[in-house]
Protein backbone atom coordinates (compact mmCIF):
# COMPACT_ATOMS: atom_id res chain seq x y z
CA UNK A 1 0.00 0.00 0.00
CA UNK A 2 1.15 3.54 -0.73
CA UNK A 3 2.63 5.28 2.32
CA UNK A 4 0.14 8.15 1.77
CA UNK A 5 -2.81 5.79 2.38
CA UNK A 6 -1.22 3.50 4.94
CA UNK A 7 -3.34 3.10 8.08
CA UNK A 8 -2.29 1.88 11.51
CA UNK A 9 -3.51 -1.60 12.38
CA UNK A 10 -5.35 -0.08 15.31
CA UNK A 11 -6.40 3.51 15.84
CA UNK A 12 -4.20 5.34 18.37
CA UNK A 13 -5.77 7.81 20.78
CA UNK A 14 -4.28 10.52 22.97
CA UNK A 15 -6.31 11.54 26.00
CA UNK A 16 -6.86 15.27 25.75
CA UNK A 17 -8.44 17.57 28.35
CA UNK A 18 -9.99 19.82 25.70
CA UNK A 19 -11.17 17.45 22.97
CA UNK A 20 -11.37 14.31 25.19
CA UNK A 21 -9.54 12.23 22.58
CA UNK A 22 -7.19 12.91 19.69
CA UNK A 23 -7.58 10.11 17.13
CA UNK A 24 -4.76 8.98 14.85
CA UNK A 25 -5.21 6.41 12.12
CA UNK A 26 -2.81 7.58 9.39
CA UNK A 27 0.67 6.10 9.55
CA UNK A 28 2.18 9.36 8.24
CA UNK A 29 0.68 11.37 11.12
CA UNK A 30 1.80 8.80 13.68
CA UNK A 31 5.34 8.83 12.27
CA UNK A 32 5.47 12.63 12.29
CA UNK A 33 4.42 12.78 15.95
CA UNK A 34 7.34 10.49 16.77
CA UNK A 35 10.03 12.71 15.20
CA UNK A 36 12.49 14.57 17.46
CA UNK A 37 11.45 17.87 15.85
CA UNK A 38 7.82 17.33 16.86
CA UNK A 39 8.66 15.90 20.31
CA UNK A 40 10.70 19.06 20.94
CA UNK A 41 7.40 20.97 21.10
CA UNK A 42 6.79 19.32 24.48
CA UNK A 43 9.54 21.60 25.79
CA UNK A 44 8.07 24.82 24.40
CA UNK A 45 5.21 26.29 26.43
CA UNK A 46 2.18 27.37 24.47
CA UNK A 47 1.79 30.57 26.49
CA UNK A 48 5.42 31.47 27.16
CA UNK A 49 5.68 33.29 30.48
CA UNK A 50 1.92 33.35 31.24
CA UNK A 51 2.47 30.70 33.92
CA UNK A 52 3.73 33.53 36.15
CA UNK A 53 0.22 35.00 36.01
CA UNK A 54 -1.89 31.85 35.64
CA UNK A 55 -0.08 29.04 37.38
CA UNK A 56 -1.88 26.36 35.36
CA UNK A 57 -0.63 27.68 32.04
CA UNK A 58 2.18 25.13 31.70
CA UNK A 59 0.77 23.42 28.60
CA UNK A 60 2.96 23.00 25.56
CA UNK A 61 2.94 23.58 21.83
CA UNK A 62 2.86 19.79 21.56
CA UNK A 63 -0.60 19.69 23.20
CA UNK A 64 -1.83 22.51 21.00
CA UNK A 65 -0.47 21.01 17.77
CA UNK A 66 -2.25 17.72 18.45
CA UNK A 67 -5.40 19.72 19.22
CA UNK A 68 -5.28 21.59 15.92
CA UNK A 69 -4.75 18.31 14.08
CA UNK A 70 -7.80 16.84 15.84
CA UNK A 71 -10.03 19.80 14.96
CA UNK A 72 -8.95 19.60 11.31
CA UNK A 73 -9.65 15.86 11.38
CA UNK A 74 -13.17 16.45 12.70
CA UNK A 75 -13.87 19.20 10.15
CA UNK A 76 -12.78 16.89 7.33
CA UNK A 77 -15.01 14.09 8.63
CA UNK A 78 -17.93 16.47 8.06
CA UNK A 79 -16.65 17.58 4.63
CA UNK A 80 -16.12 14.02 3.36
CA UNK A 81 -19.23 13.71 1.24
CA UNK A 82 -19.44 17.34 0.21
CA UNK A 83 -19.14 18.03 -3.55
CA UNK A 84 -16.89 21.09 -2.98
CA UNK A 85 -14.37 19.08 -0.99
CA UNK A 86 -11.54 17.17 -2.62
CA UNK A 87 -10.70 14.19 -0.41
CA UNK A 88 -7.23 14.09 -2.06
CA UNK A 89 -6.32 17.11 0.09
CA UNK A 90 -7.15 15.33 3.36
CA UNK A 91 -3.67 14.21 4.36
CA UNK A 92 -2.19 17.57 3.39
CA UNK A 93 -4.66 19.38 5.69
CA UNK A 94 -4.05 17.03 8.61
CA UNK A 95 -0.28 17.31 8.22
CA UNK A 96 -0.34 21.10 7.96
CA UNK A 97 -2.56 21.31 11.06
CA UNK A 98 -0.19 19.07 12.99
CA UNK A 99 2.99 20.87 11.91
CA UNK A 100 1.82 24.49 11.75
CA UNK A 101 3.74 25.54 14.89
CA UNK A 102 6.78 23.33 14.39
CA UNK A 103 9.22 26.24 14.15
CA UNK A 104 8.29 27.91 17.43
CA UNK A 105 11.31 28.48 19.62
CA UNK A 106 11.61 28.97 23.38
CA UNK A 107 9.61 31.96 24.66
CA UNK A 108 8.96 32.81 21.03
CA UNK A 109 7.57 36.28 21.53
CA UNK A 110 10.68 37.68 23.27
CA UNK A 111 13.22 35.59 21.39
CA UNK A 112 11.96 36.59 17.99
CA UNK A 113 11.93 40.25 18.99
CA UNK A 114 15.47 40.29 20.38
CA UNK A 115 17.14 38.14 17.74
CA UNK A 116 14.99 39.28 14.82
CA UNK A 117 13.79 35.77 14.02
CA UNK A 118 10.54 34.48 12.62
CA UNK A 119 9.27 31.07 13.70
CA UNK A 120 7.51 30.70 10.35
CA UNK A 121 10.91 30.68 8.63
CA UNK A 122 12.02 27.87 10.92
CA UNK A 123 8.79 25.93 10.38
CA UNK A 124 9.56 26.09 6.68
CA UNK A 125 13.19 25.09 7.20
CA UNK A 126 12.26 22.10 9.33
CA UNK A 127 9.74 20.94 6.74
CA UNK A 128 12.00 21.46 3.72
CA UNK A 129 15.46 20.89 5.26
CA UNK A 130 17.43 17.80 6.14
CA UNK A 131 15.26 16.65 9.06
CA UNK A 132 13.33 13.58 10.19
CA UNK A 133 10.10 15.40 9.41
CA UNK A 134 11.22 16.08 5.86
CA UNK A 135 12.21 12.42 5.35
CA UNK A 136 8.73 11.30 6.31
CA UNK A 137 7.00 13.91 4.16
CA UNK A 138 9.14 13.00 1.14
CA UNK A 139 8.01 9.39 1.44
CA UNK A 140 4.46 10.56 0.75
CA UNK A 141 5.56 12.34 -2.43
CA UNK A 142 8.62 14.40 -3.41
CA UNK A 143 6.41 17.52 -3.67
CA UNK A 144 4.58 16.88 -0.40
CA UNK A 145 7.01 18.82 1.88
CA UNK A 146 6.67 21.91 -0.32
CA UNK A 147 2.87 21.59 -0.35
CA UNK A 148 2.78 21.36 3.46
CA UNK A 149 5.08 24.39 3.76
CA UNK A 150 2.88 26.31 1.31
CA UNK A 151 -0.31 25.57 3.23
CA UNK A 152 1.28 26.71 6.50
CA UNK A 153 2.80 29.73 4.74
CA UNK A 154 -0.63 30.50 3.22
CA UNK A 155 0.73 30.41 -0.32
CA UNK A 156 -0.87 27.13 -1.39
CA UNK A 157 -3.04 27.43 -4.48
CA UNK A 158 -6.15 25.88 -2.87
CA UNK A 159 -7.34 28.67 -0.55
CA UNK A 160 -9.97 26.45 1.03
CA UNK A 161 -7.19 24.28 2.45
CA UNK A 162 -5.30 27.35 3.69
CA UNK A 163 -8.39 28.80 5.36
CA UNK A 164 -8.87 25.66 7.47
CA UNK A 165 -5.49 26.26 9.11
CA UNK A 166 -5.39 30.05 9.11
CA UNK A 167 -8.25 32.46 8.75
CA UNK A 168 -10.42 34.40 11.17
CA UNK A 169 -12.18 31.19 12.13
CA UNK A 170 -9.71 28.34 11.84
CA UNK A 171 -8.62 25.18 13.63
CA UNK A 172 -5.61 26.94 15.17
CA UNK A 173 -7.65 29.62 16.95
CA UNK A 174 -10.42 27.24 17.91
CA UNK A 175 -7.90 25.07 19.70
CA UNK A 176 -5.78 27.69 21.40
CA UNK A 177 -8.73 29.68 22.75
CA UNK A 178 -10.25 26.63 24.41
CA UNK A 179 -6.94 25.11 25.49
CA UNK A 180 -5.58 28.35 26.94
CA UNK A 181 -8.87 28.95 28.76
CA UNK A 182 -8.74 25.43 30.21
CA UNK A 183 -5.16 25.64 31.44
CA UNK A 184 -5.29 29.22 32.71
CA UNK A 185 -8.54 28.42 34.49
CA UNK A 186 -10.32 31.54 33.26
CA UNK A 187 -14.01 31.47 32.46
CA UNK A 188 -13.62 33.20 29.09
CA UNK A 189 -12.56 31.40 25.93
CA UNK A 190 -15.38 28.88 25.88
CA UNK A 191 -17.68 28.54 22.91
CA UNK A 192 -19.67 25.79 21.26
CA UNK A 193 -17.08 24.32 18.90
CA UNK A 194 -19.15 21.26 18.09
CA UNK A 195 -21.86 23.54 16.77
CA UNK A 196 -19.37 25.55 14.67
CA UNK A 197 -17.92 22.37 13.17
CA UNK A 198 -21.42 21.19 12.25
CA UNK A 199 -22.24 24.43 10.40
CA UNK A 200 -18.93 24.82 8.52
CA UNK A 201 -19.27 24.34 4.78
CA UNK A 202 -16.50 24.09 2.17
CA UNK A 203 -16.70 26.44 -0.79
CA UNK A 204 -14.47 27.15 -3.74
CA UNK A 205 -11.81 29.16 -1.90
CA UNK A 206 -12.91 29.43 1.72
CA UNK A 207 -14.82 27.83 4.57
CA UNK A 208 -18.19 29.49 5.20
CA UNK A 209 -20.65 29.16 8.08
CA UNK A 210 -24.29 28.22 7.66
CA UNK A 211 -26.33 31.22 8.79
CA UNK A 212 -28.07 29.18 11.50
CA UNK A 213 -24.70 28.91 13.25
CA UNK A 214 -24.19 32.66 13.56
CA UNK A 215 -24.67 32.80 17.34
CA UNK A 216 -22.02 30.16 17.93
CA UNK A 217 -19.62 32.25 15.85
CA UNK A 218 -20.56 35.39 17.80
CA UNK A 219 -19.62 33.54 20.96
CA UNK A 220 -16.29 32.51 19.43
CA UNK A 221 -15.46 36.11 18.40
CA UNK A 222 -16.31 37.40 21.88
CA UNK A 223 -14.23 34.64 23.48
CA UNK A 224 -11.28 35.67 21.40
CA UNK A 225 -11.74 39.33 22.36
CA UNK A 226 -11.88 38.51 26.06
CA UNK A 227 -8.97 36.09 26.01
CA UNK A 228 -6.68 38.68 24.42
CA UNK A 229 -7.29 41.29 27.07
CA UNK A 230 -7.71 39.02 30.08
CA UNK A 231 -4.99 36.47 29.35
CA UNK A 232 -2.64 37.19 26.45
CA UNK A 233 -2.05 40.87 27.27
CA UNK A 234 -2.13 40.49 31.05
CA UNK A 235 0.26 43.13 32.45
CA UNK A 236 1.96 40.66 34.82
CA UNK A 237 2.79 38.39 31.89
CA UNK A 238 4.02 41.41 29.94
CA UNK A 239 6.21 42.34 32.91
CA UNK A 240 7.88 38.93 32.89
CA UNK A 241 8.36 39.22 29.13
CA UNK A 242 9.98 42.63 29.57
CA UNK A 243 12.48 41.08 31.99
CA UNK A 244 13.09 38.10 29.71
CA UNK A 245 13.76 40.44 26.80
CA UNK A 246 16.15 42.50 28.90
CA UNK A 247 18.06 39.37 29.96
CA UNK A 248 18.60 38.38 26.34
CA UNK A 249 19.69 41.89 25.41
CA UNK A 250 22.12 42.01 28.34
CA UNK A 251 23.60 38.58 27.67
CA UNK A 252 24.13 39.47 24.00
CA UNK A 253 25.66 42.81 24.93
CA UNK A 254 28.11 41.10 27.30
CA UNK A 255 28.97 38.44 24.73
CA UNK A 256 29.64 41.07 22.07
CA UNK A 257 31.88 42.92 24.52
CA UNK A 258 33.96 39.83 25.27
CA UNK A 259 32.65 39.40 28.78
CA UNK A 260 33.92 36.21 30.31
CA UNK A 261 30.88 34.12 31.28
CA UNK A 262 31.43 31.57 34.07
CA UNK A 263 29.68 29.06 31.82
CA UNK A 264 30.28 29.75 28.10
CA UNK A 265 26.85 30.37 26.55
CA UNK A 266 27.41 27.78 23.82
CA UNK A 267 23.72 27.29 23.05
CA UNK A 268 23.28 31.03 22.49
CA UNK A 269 26.42 31.86 20.53
CA UNK A 270 25.01 31.75 17.02
CA UNK A 271 21.95 33.67 18.23
CA UNK A 272 24.21 36.38 19.66
CA UNK A 273 26.11 36.41 16.36
CA UNK A 274 22.82 36.84 14.51
CA UNK A 275 23.08 33.62 12.52
CA UNK A 276 21.44 30.69 14.29
CA UNK A 277 21.53 27.52 12.22
CA UNK A 278 18.59 25.13 12.16
CA UNK A 279 20.61 22.68 14.25
CA UNK A 280 21.29 25.29 16.94
CA UNK A 281 17.70 26.44 16.85
CA UNK A 282 16.35 22.94 17.43
CA UNK A 283 18.72 22.41 20.36
CA UNK A 284 17.56 25.48 22.24
CA UNK A 285 14.33 24.75 24.07
CA UNK A 286 12.90 26.33 27.22
CA UNK A 287 14.56 23.88 29.59
CA UNK A 288 17.97 24.94 28.23
CA UNK A 289 17.11 28.63 28.44
CA UNK A 290 15.97 28.30 32.05
CA UNK A 291 19.14 26.37 32.88
CA UNK A 292 21.26 29.28 31.64
CA UNK A 293 19.14 31.75 33.60
CA UNK A 294 19.82 29.74 36.77
CA UNK A 295 23.55 29.84 36.03
CA UNK A 296 23.51 33.53 35.11
CA UNK A 297 21.97 34.33 38.50
CA UNK A 298 25.48 33.79 39.85
CA UNK A 299 27.25 35.93 37.22
CA UNK A 300 29.47 38.82 38.25
CA UNK A 301 27.63 41.19 35.97
CA UNK A 302 25.13 42.77 38.34
CA UNK A 303 22.52 43.57 35.73
CA UNK A 304 22.45 40.08 34.21
CA UNK A 305 22.47 38.47 37.61
CA UNK A 306 19.70 40.70 38.95
CA UNK A 307 17.46 40.25 35.90
CA UNK A 308 17.86 36.46 36.03
CA UNK A 309 17.03 36.43 39.73
CA UNK A 310 13.93 38.45 39.02
CA UNK A 311 12.83 36.11 36.25
CA UNK A 312 13.55 32.83 38.00
CA UNK A 313 12.05 33.94 41.33
CA UNK A 314 9.15 35.93 39.84
CA UNK A 315 10.30 39.20 41.29
CA UNK A 316 8.76 41.21 38.46
CA UNK A 317 8.68 44.88 37.48
CA UNK A 318 5.83 47.05 38.65
CA UNK A 319 3.71 48.82 36.05
CA UNK A 320 1.63 51.94 35.63
CA UNK A 321 -0.57 53.25 32.83
CA UNK A 322 1.43 55.45 30.53
CA UNK A 323 0.61 57.67 27.57
CA UNK A 324 3.73 58.09 25.43
CA UNK A 325 2.32 61.24 23.86
CA UNK A 326 1.20 63.22 26.91
CA UNK A 327 4.01 61.88 29.09
CA UNK A 328 6.87 62.09 26.62
CA UNK A 329 8.69 64.69 28.66
CA UNK A 330 8.22 62.74 31.87
CA UNK A 331 9.70 59.76 30.11
CA UNK A 332 12.80 61.75 29.16
CA UNK A 333 13.07 63.03 32.73
CA UNK A 334 12.66 59.53 34.18
CA UNK A 335 15.42 58.34 31.92
CA UNK A 336 17.76 60.98 33.31
CA UNK A 337 16.68 60.42 36.92
CA UNK A 338 17.25 56.67 36.66
CA UNK A 339 20.73 57.23 35.27
CA UNK A 340 21.43 59.70 38.07
CA UNK A 341 20.26 57.13 40.61
CA UNK A 342 22.61 54.49 39.15
CA UNK A 343 19.77 52.41 37.69
CA UNK A 344 20.46 51.69 34.02
CA UNK A 345 17.28 52.78 32.19
CA UNK A 346 18.11 50.62 29.18
CA UNK A 347 17.40 47.58 31.32
CA UNK A 348 15.09 48.90 34.03
CA UNK A 349 12.67 51.25 32.33
CA UNK A 350 10.40 50.09 29.54
CA UNK A 351 7.18 51.08 27.84
CA UNK A 352 5.29 48.15 26.41
CA UNK A 353 2.30 48.42 24.10
CA UNK A 354 -0.47 45.89 23.45
CA UNK A 355 -3.04 46.15 20.69
CA UNK A 356 -5.63 43.89 19.24
CA UNK A 357 -8.12 43.79 16.43
CA UNK A 358 -10.81 41.28 17.43
CA UNK A 359 -12.49 40.92 14.05
CA UNK A 360 -11.93 42.74 10.82
CA UNK A 361 -13.47 42.63 7.41
CA UNK A 362 -13.24 44.43 4.16
CA UNK A 363 -15.87 45.47 1.70
CA UNK A 364 -15.43 45.06 -2.03
CA UNK A 365 -13.08 47.74 -3.30
CA UNK A 366 -11.48 48.42 0.08
CA UNK A 367 -7.83 47.70 0.23
CA UNK A 368 -7.90 45.39 3.23
CA UNK A 369 -6.25 42.04 3.50
CA UNK A 370 -8.14 39.94 5.97
CA UNK A 371 -10.62 37.46 4.62
CA UNK A 372 -13.89 38.02 6.48
CA UNK A 373 -16.12 35.30 7.91
CA UNK A 374 -18.96 34.64 5.51
CA UNK A 375 -22.39 33.32 6.41
CA UNK A 376 -24.15 31.06 3.95
CA UNK A 377 -27.76 32.23 3.79
CA UNK A 378 -30.74 30.04 3.00
CA UNK A 379 -30.84 31.33 -0.59
CA UNK A 380 -27.15 30.34 -1.00
CA UNK A 381 -26.08 33.98 -0.89
CA UNK A 382 -22.96 34.86 1.15
CA UNK A 383 -23.16 37.64 3.73
CA UNK A 384 -20.25 39.04 5.68
CA UNK A 385 -20.68 38.26 9.40
CA UNK A 386 -20.74 41.81 10.79
CA UNK A 387 -23.55 42.73 8.35
CA UNK A 388 -25.78 40.16 10.04
CA UNK A 389 -24.61 40.23 13.63
CA UNK A 390 -25.01 43.39 15.69
CA UNK A 391 -22.68 42.04 18.37
CA UNK A 392 -19.88 41.44 15.90
CA UNK A 393 -20.55 44.74 14.16
CA UNK A 394 -20.06 46.51 17.48
CA UNK A 395 -16.46 45.29 17.77
CA UNK A 396 -15.52 45.03 14.08
CA UNK A 397 -12.48 46.99 13.04
CA UNK A 398 -12.11 48.35 16.58
CA UNK A 399 -8.50 48.40 17.59
CA UNK A 400 -7.82 48.68 21.27
CA UNK A 401 -4.44 49.81 22.53
CA UNK A 402 -2.82 49.85 25.92
CA UNK A 403 0.57 51.26 26.99
CA UNK A 404 2.25 50.50 30.28
CA UNK A 405 5.48 51.64 31.87
CA UNK A 406 7.49 48.96 33.68
CA UNK A 407 10.10 49.61 36.36
CA UNK A 408 11.69 47.88 39.41
CA UNK A 409 9.84 49.39 42.37
CA UNK A 410 12.26 47.79 44.86
CA UNK A 411 15.19 49.73 43.36
CA UNK A 412 13.30 53.01 43.71
CA UNK A 413 12.26 52.21 47.27
CA UNK A 414 15.89 51.35 48.03
CA UNK A 415 17.09 54.87 47.16
CA UNK A 416 17.96 57.15 50.09
CA UNK A 417 14.69 58.46 51.55
CA UNK A 418 15.53 62.11 51.42
CA UNK A 419 17.15 62.12 48.01
CA UNK A 420 15.80 64.57 45.45
CA UNK A 421 16.00 61.88 42.76
CA UNK A 422 13.82 59.41 44.66
CA UNK A 423 11.27 62.08 45.47
CA UNK A 424 10.99 63.19 41.85
CA UNK A 425 10.86 59.63 40.45
CA UNK A 426 8.03 58.80 42.83
CA UNK A 427 6.21 62.00 41.94
CA UNK A 428 6.24 61.01 38.28
CA UNK A 429 5.44 57.33 38.80
CA UNK A 430 2.74 57.88 41.38
CA UNK A 431 1.24 60.86 39.58
CA UNK B 1 10.76 53.26 24.32
CA UNK B 2 8.61 52.80 21.22
CA UNK B 3 11.60 52.54 18.92
CA UNK B 4 9.63 50.61 16.32
CA UNK B 5 6.92 53.25 16.44
CA UNK B 6 9.52 55.95 15.94
CA UNK B 7 10.80 54.23 12.79
CA UNK B 8 7.30 54.30 11.34
CA UNK B 9 6.81 57.94 12.31
CA UNK B 10 10.08 58.65 10.54
CA UNK B 11 8.70 56.90 7.43
CA UNK B 12 5.50 58.96 7.52
CA UNK B 13 7.54 62.11 8.03
CA UNK B 14 9.42 61.41 4.81
CA UNK B 15 6.21 60.48 2.99
CA UNK B 16 4.47 63.73 3.97
CA UNK B 17 1.23 62.09 2.90
CA UNK B 18 0.34 58.55 1.96
CA UNK B 19 -2.89 57.27 0.46
CA UNK B 20 -4.07 53.68 0.88
CA UNK B 21 -3.61 50.95 3.42
CA UNK B 22 -2.44 48.42 0.88
CA UNK B 23 0.14 50.88 -0.42
CA UNK B 24 1.39 51.42 3.12
CA UNK B 25 1.65 47.66 3.78
CA UNK B 26 3.53 46.96 0.58
CA UNK B 27 5.88 49.95 0.82
CA UNK B 28 7.05 49.02 4.31
CA UNK B 29 7.45 45.39 3.22
CA UNK B 30 9.53 46.35 0.18
CA UNK B 31 11.72 48.67 2.26
CA UNK B 32 12.13 45.95 4.87
CA UNK B 33 13.16 43.44 2.24
CA UNK B 34 15.78 45.94 1.12
CA UNK B 35 17.19 45.99 4.66
CA UNK B 36 15.63 49.17 5.98
CA UNK B 37 15.32 48.42 9.70
CA UNK B 38 11.58 48.00 10.13
CA UNK B 39 10.67 45.27 12.57
CA UNK B 40 7.05 44.51 11.65
CA UNK B 41 6.57 40.85 10.91
CA UNK B 42 4.85 39.90 7.68
CA UNK B 43 2.91 36.84 6.66
CA UNK B 44 1.38 35.91 3.38
CA UNK B 45 -2.30 36.73 3.45
CA UNK B 46 -4.81 36.23 0.73
CA UNK B 47 -3.64 39.30 -1.15
CA UNK B 48 0.12 39.25 -0.59
CA UNK B 49 2.54 40.01 2.23
CA UNK B 50 0.63 41.66 5.05
CA UNK B 51 1.64 42.64 8.57
CA UNK B 52 -0.95 42.69 11.30
CA UNK B 53 1.71 44.19 13.55
CA UNK B 54 1.96 47.12 11.16
CA UNK B 55 -1.82 47.57 11.10
CA UNK B 56 -1.89 47.63 14.90
CA UNK B 57 1.15 49.85 15.27
CA UNK B 58 -0.26 52.40 12.87
CA UNK B 59 -3.46 52.40 14.89
CA UNK B 60 -1.41 52.97 18.05
CA UNK B 61 0.24 55.97 16.38
CA UNK B 62 -3.18 57.33 15.46
CA UNK B 63 -4.48 56.80 19.02
CA UNK B 64 -1.42 58.56 20.40
CA UNK B 65 -2.07 61.53 18.12
CA UNK B 66 1.19 61.15 16.16
CA UNK B 67 -0.53 60.24 12.94
CA UNK B 68 -3.74 61.34 11.29
CA UNK B 69 -5.92 58.96 9.31
CA UNK B 70 -8.66 60.34 7.10
CA UNK B 71 -11.23 58.04 5.60
CA UNK B 72 -12.36 59.27 2.20
CA UNK B 73 -15.25 58.03 0.15
CA UNK B 74 -14.31 57.36 -3.45
CA UNK B 75 -16.63 56.04 -6.13
CA UNK B 76 -17.95 52.90 -4.46
CA UNK B 77 -15.20 52.41 -1.87
CA UNK B 78 -13.25 54.04 0.92
CA UNK B 79 -9.62 54.99 0.97
CA UNK B 80 -7.40 56.09 3.83
CA UNK B 81 -5.08 59.08 3.81
CA UNK B 82 -2.23 59.25 6.35
CA UNK B 83 -0.21 62.25 7.44
CA UNK B 84 2.08 62.98 10.37
CA UNK B 85 0.82 65.48 12.99
CA UNK B 86 2.78 68.21 14.79
CA UNK B 87 2.87 65.95 17.84
CA UNK B 88 4.32 63.19 15.68
CA UNK B 89 7.05 65.55 14.50
CA UNK B 90 7.73 66.52 18.12
CA UNK B 91 7.95 62.84 19.10
CA UNK B 92 10.45 62.28 16.32
CA UNK B 93 12.57 65.22 17.43
CA UNK B 94 12.66 63.90 20.98
CA UNK B 95 13.39 60.41 19.83
CA UNK B 96 16.16 61.35 17.42
CA UNK B 97 16.10 58.01 15.63
CA UNK B 98 18.69 57.19 13.01
CA UNK B 99 17.19 55.78 9.83
CA UNK B 100 18.98 55.30 6.51
CA UNK B 101 17.80 57.71 3.85
CA UNK B 102 14.73 56.26 2.16
CA UNK B 103 13.54 59.43 0.36
CA UNK B 104 14.19 58.34 -3.19
CA UNK B 105 12.56 54.93 -2.71
CA UNK B 106 9.52 56.42 -1.03
CA UNK B 107 9.11 58.92 -3.87
CA UNK B 108 9.38 56.18 -6.48
CA UNK B 109 6.93 53.91 -4.73
CA UNK B 110 4.44 56.70 -4.16
CA UNK B 111 4.31 57.06 -7.94
CA UNK B 112 3.41 53.39 -8.43
CA UNK B 113 -0.06 51.86 -8.31
CA UNK B 114 -0.89 49.71 -5.28
CA UNK B 115 -1.51 46.82 -7.71
CA UNK B 116 2.07 47.11 -8.94
CA UNK B 117 3.45 47.43 -5.40
CA UNK B 118 1.52 44.26 -4.56
CA UNK B 119 3.28 42.51 -7.44
CA UNK B 120 6.75 43.65 -6.31
CA UNK B 121 6.04 42.71 -2.69
CA UNK B 122 4.76 39.28 -3.71
CA UNK B 123 7.81 38.63 -5.89
CA UNK B 124 10.07 39.61 -2.99
CA UNK B 125 8.13 37.28 -0.71
CA UNK B 126 9.26 34.32 -2.81
CA UNK B 127 12.80 35.59 -3.35
CA UNK B 128 14.39 32.42 -1.96
CA UNK B 129 13.40 30.65 -5.21
CA UNK B 130 14.84 30.79 -8.72
CA UNK B 131 13.48 33.54 -11.00
CA UNK B 132 11.24 31.27 -13.12
CA UNK B 133 9.74 29.69 -10.03
CA UNK B 134 9.06 33.11 -8.49
CA UNK B 135 7.11 34.17 -11.56
CA UNK B 136 5.24 30.89 -11.68
CA UNK B 137 4.33 31.15 -7.98
CA UNK B 138 3.28 34.78 -8.21
CA UNK B 139 1.05 34.11 -11.18
CA UNK B 140 -0.47 31.12 -9.40
CA UNK B 141 -1.24 32.85 -6.08
CA UNK B 142 -2.38 36.02 -7.83
CA UNK B 143 -4.40 34.49 -10.64
CA UNK B 144 -7.14 37.05 -10.38
CA UNK B 145 -4.74 39.97 -10.85
CA UNK B 146 -3.76 38.84 -14.37
CA UNK B 147 -0.32 40.41 -14.25
CA UNK B 148 1.25 40.89 -17.68
CA UNK B 149 4.77 40.02 -18.84
CA UNK B 150 5.50 43.75 -19.11
CA UNK B 151 4.52 44.31 -15.45
CA UNK B 152 6.70 41.42 -14.35
CA UNK B 153 9.67 42.87 -16.25
CA UNK B 154 9.12 46.32 -14.74
CA UNK B 155 8.92 44.76 -11.27
CA UNK B 156 12.20 42.90 -11.84
CA UNK B 157 13.85 46.11 -12.98
CA UNK B 158 12.74 47.91 -9.81
CA UNK B 159 13.91 45.07 -7.56
CA UNK B 160 17.26 45.04 -9.34
CA UNK B 161 17.61 48.80 -8.92
CA UNK B 162 16.86 48.62 -5.20
CA UNK B 163 19.25 45.75 -4.65
CA UNK B 164 22.04 47.52 -6.49
CA UNK B 165 21.61 50.98 -5.06
CA UNK B 166 20.75 50.17 -1.50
Amino acid sequence: MEYRNEQLAEEKVFKDPVHRYVHVRDKVIWDLIGTPEFQRLRRIKQLGTSFYTFHGAEHSRFNHSLGVYEIVRRILENFKEHPDWNEEERLLCLTAGLLHDLGHGPFSHSFEKVFDLDHEDFTREIILGDTNVNNILKRVHPDFPQDVADVIGKTYSNKLVVSLISSQIDADRMDYLQRDAYFTGVSYGHFDMERILRVMRPMEDQVVIKATGMHAVEDYIMSRYQMYWQVYFHPVTRSSEVILTKILHRARYLYKNNYSFKLPPLHFETFFEGKPTLEDYLKLDESIVLYYFQIWKEEDDEILSDLCNRFVNRHLFKYIEFNPNHQLEQWMELHKLFTEAGINPDYYLEVDSSSDLPYDFYRPGEDEERLPIHLLMQNDELKELSRQSEIVEAISGKKRTDHKLYYPSDFIEGLADKSRVKKRILEILEG
Amino acid sequence: MLQDHAKLVSFFSECHELIGRKRLQKMIYILKKCHFPFSERYQFHFYGPYSEELTLRVQELINLGFLEEEKEKKSGYYQYRYSITDEGQKFLTHYNIEMPNMDQWIEKMKGMSSRFLELIATMLYFDNRPKEEIEEKVLSVKKKQNYTREELERAWAFIEEMNVKH
